[in-house]
């Protein structure tokens, strides 16, 4: 296990350093002022505060040792101020709690719907259920999921009033469930179908079989035998969407009122606060690998075979 | 356990497989399939892939279950217990207490992501109730039994850091844990090096020796056969063709399909001639057929085979279904 | 991820037809991309269905009228006419689309071929570049860097989502291209002397481009939804472009007051991405079921 962890920590330092420099390249070396691209177009920026944006970006420097200044400043937290002037780790920390229920919510939301449906229908191949499952996913994957999220809003916010339409007053876990249900919608479909297919191999394994033969119940040999193995592929799966659900994140937040991170850019956006965008967009990258970081570590718990390998 | 089942009945063979009928969708694969076995007793059941053999010992599992296959007719009896006609609990309980099974391919048979003492602990878990540390020290003690060397430490490990021959002994681990009066073994070593084969033949009958079970071996493997088995069960297209003691089906076959199966070994006295084959292949099993399935492919046809043979005792413990069985065995 | 991508893969471009038009879904949602499709090349037979079908001609008097006859959807805040503003909408959807699945499929079959043929330190610079994409959760990559171009069209939406969109698809590529060259029969032609691009484009290529095609037809769907995502967050089309996106932009400020301008784009946004999505799923059934539990 302890070569597995070293050998994937390995894999992931290119990856971070590569994703960093594709985003540092973009803002800071593409053809064209980089002060103007990081106040965005349009924006008269006066010689003092260009002064200023070159220092704190050491646009002076050489390329590679602006990259290194804009590494240390992402990794150490200091990503710079917004154009009012404040710390953009300031706007991270108050933004964070937010997006890390909402992600969670969903992904719980994402997790738990999306193994017991496709369970649900991989056990029940060719019936009603399995029917159901199949075409309810096609139709939530041609549903681009901001409108799904505008339907939500309105049908079960404003005019049932179920649940709060915008805003975290509510606190978890009220203000989340509904921006959590449709944030969960963009990995749904896929968790239940590899799960039902996941499932569907697993079903007519020999190991299968030799559990009915040692007269297991059928409960421990649908949840030990058939469904604990087919999760390995879901996990995953389940792993690489907690990384869209972040992306996701921009959209929801802003639709939904939640002053998250996602927010922040949603806000940042229309009034081209490039800092802002670029910190907390490098910033969720950061988490984005993280998290399937972690992932594949418990994957590697989850199926022996690939941490022995 | 089975003491308390309807139909249990001391005298009655230990386990006795009555007129069975088997289908998978249209295939009629296994049709009226009988045989019985004692306790000692090593039964080999000899057949072709496609003869059913497989299926019967799967059905007798309860590893038969719509909607892939259909078990339509017959009776599996242990003890005079009919299987099929209990409730699923009662049969559950019975699974690897008094019927167990080896399968063929130790590696897909295993369940990759969990360790083999775990497996193995699960059968005295569930059927004893032990705790989970109890149980773990009866699994060490099984392969311990199976000859596993430093049974403890491989415990932990999972199926696919054993070796072939080692991994067919954690599957024979899992058949003899709770010490189960028949154990079933579909064809227990042909995934394995032939020397590994041995090893795992012997360790079976010493384990069968010790404990007074009773062995159904499926194979395809006349030298198997000979070597371990008591009395012999040859099945071609889901029927019983000739069932006798091993010796007699050896020097004087009565069945011309016994009769074929036997000229097809390689012999060193035959060395440089030809090897017999056995002209044409299996019938289609989704084809009805009133006659004898093996009379397209057999010397002995006559039109008498239009019709299928019913089974005769023809001495004391044999049985052969052909119509021309004394031709066959020359008397 | 190992088990979610495909061994290899091959299909045949001939013989599903007759079963794929037997499926409902099949027919239905070809239908509707097919209309989307000519509602793209001659907007203006659409848009002058009813009133006068030009959607800059504006009059701020109409400023987010409801429905009214002649004006099936409506007027925008700009008080143009709604119906023939989500007609033109059509445009740049499908424009974008095409242009990112014909860049996609380009530099995936390119890279992915090369690294699965010659391996070796090709396939590692290939597949490193292809995990270092891997590492951006999908849109926010895109955001950060549109927001920081100073020209957003057509053109350089399209570059950011084939930038983003490339790695997935080459993966795939380069997975059966690993397998026909692995493959005995490749073997085989080596062996009687076949020189490297007859052994490219006769055995290696048609191979490879079949799940290709069957899975970029697969993201069309993605494609729109992804843009109509960037331009509704500000990154993408910039007013004055016509677009569902920038619609339903100006759309959410106004939504409770007038729904009508968030009902009718997003309508005509979703039947289009479900039945490309439908018609992706179904071209894959049909081509390579094996194909079935990727993305």
């Amino acid at each position: 296990m302890g070569r597995y962890i070293l050998r994937r920590l390995a894999m992931a330092v290119p990856v971070l350093l590569g994703t960093t420099f594709i985003i540092y390249l973009a803002v800071y070396a593409l053809p064209g002022d980089p002060i103007q691209a990081l106040a965005g177009p349009g924006r008269v920026v006066s010689p003092s505060v260009a002064q200023v944006l070159r220092e704190r970006h050491h646009l002076d420097d050489p390329l590679i040792v602006q990259y290194g200044f804009y590494l240390k400043g992402l990794l150490t937290g200091d990503m710079g101020v917004d154009f009012d002037g404040r710390p953009i780790s300031e706007i991270v920390a108050a933004g964070w709690p937010v997006t890390f229920q909402l992600g969670v919510t969903a992904w719980l939301f994402e997790a738990v719907i999306g193994v017991l449906l496709g369970t649900l229908a991989g056990i029940r191949r060719g019936r009603a259920a399995d029917l159901a499952v199949l075409g309810g996913t096609t139709l939530v994957m041609g549903v681009p999921f901001f409108v799904a999220a505008y339907v939500a809003q309105i049908v079960f916010g404003v005019n049932l009033g179920w649940l709060p339409a915008s805003g975290t007053d509510a606190g978890w876990p009220l203000a989340y469930i509904l921006p959590g249900l449709v944030l969960a919608l963009y990995g749904l479909p896929q968790t239940a179908r590899l799960t039902r297919t996941s499932v569907l191999e697993n079903l007519h394994a020999d190991h299968v079989d030799t559990a009915v033969a040692k007269g297991l119940p059928r409960r421990i040999v649908v949840a030990r035998h058939i469904v604990r193995n087919s999760l390995i592929p879901v996990v995953s799966l389940l792993g690489v969407s907690l990384g869209y659900l972040l992306s996701g994140t921009v959209l929801i937040e802003g639709i939904f009122n939640l002053p998250g991170l996602g927010y922040q850019i949603f806000a940042a956006i229309p009034k081209h606060d490039g800092p802002v965008v670029v910190g907390i967009g490098s910033l969720l990258v950061l988490v984005f690998l993280l998290v399937n970081l972690i992932v594949d570590l418990l994957y590697g718990i989850l199926d022996p075979r690939i941490r022995l390998r | 356990m089975l003491e308390s089942l309807p139909g249990f009945d001391p005298a009655a063979p230990l386990l006795a497989v009555d007129d069975l009928h088997v289908e998978f969708g249209a295939a009629r694969v296994v049709n009226g399939v009988g045989y019985a076995v004692e306790a000692g007793e090593t039964l080999a059941i000899l057949g072709e892939s496609g003869s059913g053999k497989s299926v019967t010992a799967r059905a007798i599992m309860g590893l038969v279950r719509p909607p892939r296959g259909r078990i339509t007719a017959g009776a599996v009896r242990l003890r005079g217990v009919d299987l099929l006609r209990l409730p699923e609990e009662s049969r559950r309980r019975l699974r690897a207490t008094t019927v167990a099974m080896i399968f063929q391919d130790a590696l897909s048979a295993l369940n990759p992501v969990l360790p083999v003492g775990f497996q193995i602990a699960e059968l005295f878990r569930v059927h004893r109730g032990l705790s989970r540390r109890q149980a773990r020290a009866r699994a060490v003690e099984v392969l311990d039994l199976v000859r596993i060397p430093a049974a403890a430490q491989r415990a932990g490990d999972y199926p696919h850091q054993f070796s072939g021959g080692m991994r067919q002994r954690v599957g024979i681990a899992l058949a003899i844990a709770l010490d189960p009066k028949v154990i079933i073994a579909d064809e227990p070593t042909t995934a394995l090096d032939v020397t590994v084969q041995a090893q795992i033949m012997r360790l079976l009958r010493e384990i069968q020796r010790e404990h007074g079970t009773a062995l159904v071996l499926i194979t395809h493997d006349m030298g198997v056969v000979a070597d371990v088995a008591d009395r012999v069960v040859v099945m071609y297209a889901g029927r019983v063709m000739e069932q006798a003691p091993a010796a007699d089906v050896y020097a004087r076959p009565a069945h011309p399909y016994t009769e074929a199966l036997l000229g097809a070994i390689p012999r060193p006295h035959r060395r440089g001639r030809p090897l017999a084959v056995i002209p044409g292949a299996p019938p289609d099993p989704a084809r009805p057929d009133p006659g004898c399935r093996f009379r397209q492919r057999c010397s002995y046809a006559s039109e008498a085979c239009e019709e299928a043979p019913e089974q005769v005792e023809i001495g004391p413990g044999r049985r052969t279904a052909c119509h021309e069985w004394e031709r066959v065995s020359g008397r | 991820m190992a088990s979610l991508t495909p061994v290899s893969g091959s299909a045949d471009l001939r013989r599903p037809l007759p079963a794929l038009l037997r499926r409902p879904g099949f027919v239905i949602s070809s239908v509707f991309a097919v209309l989307v499709c000519v509602i793209t090349v001659v907007p203006q037979v659409f848009a002058g269905l009813f009133g006068h079908g030009d959607p800059r001609r504006c009059d701020l008097a109409d400023s987010g009228l409801p429905p009214t006859p002649g004006h099936p959807f409506g007027f925008d805040i700009q008080g143009c006419d709604l119906y023939s503003n989500v007609v033109y909408g059509a445009r740049s959807s499908v424009a974008i689309a095409v242009l990112v699945t014909a860049g996609v499929l380009v530099i995936a079959v390119v890279l992915g071929g090369l690294a699965g043929y010659f391996g070796g330190w090709v396939d590692a610079v290939v597949s490193r570049v292809m995990d270092v994409f891997f590492g951006f959760p999908a849109l926010v990559g895109m955001i950060v860097i549109l927001q920081t171009l100073s020209v957003h069209n057509e053109v350089t939406v399209s570059l950011v989502l084939i930038l983003f969109g490339w790695a997935g698809l080459a993966r795939v590529v380069r997975g059966s291209v690993l397998a026909t060259v692995n493959s005995e029969y490749v073997a085989a032609t080596r062996g009687i002397g076949a020189s490297v691009p007859r052994i490219l484009l006769r055995h290696v290529l048609p191979n490879s481009i079949g799940p290709a095609l069957v899975l970029s037809g697969l993201n069309v769907g993605l494609v729109i939804a992804s843009e109509s995502a960037l331009t509704f967050l500000g990154v993408g089309l910039q007013t004055p472009a016509i677009s569902w996106g920038v619609q339903l932009n100006t759309a959410q400020q106004y939504f409770t007051t007038n729904p009508h301008l968030l009902i009718f784009p997003s309508l005509f946004l979703t039947v289009t991405v479900l039945s490309f999505v439908l018609l992706g799923d179904a071209l894959r059934d049909a081509f390579d079921p094996r194909l079935r539990y990727i993305r």
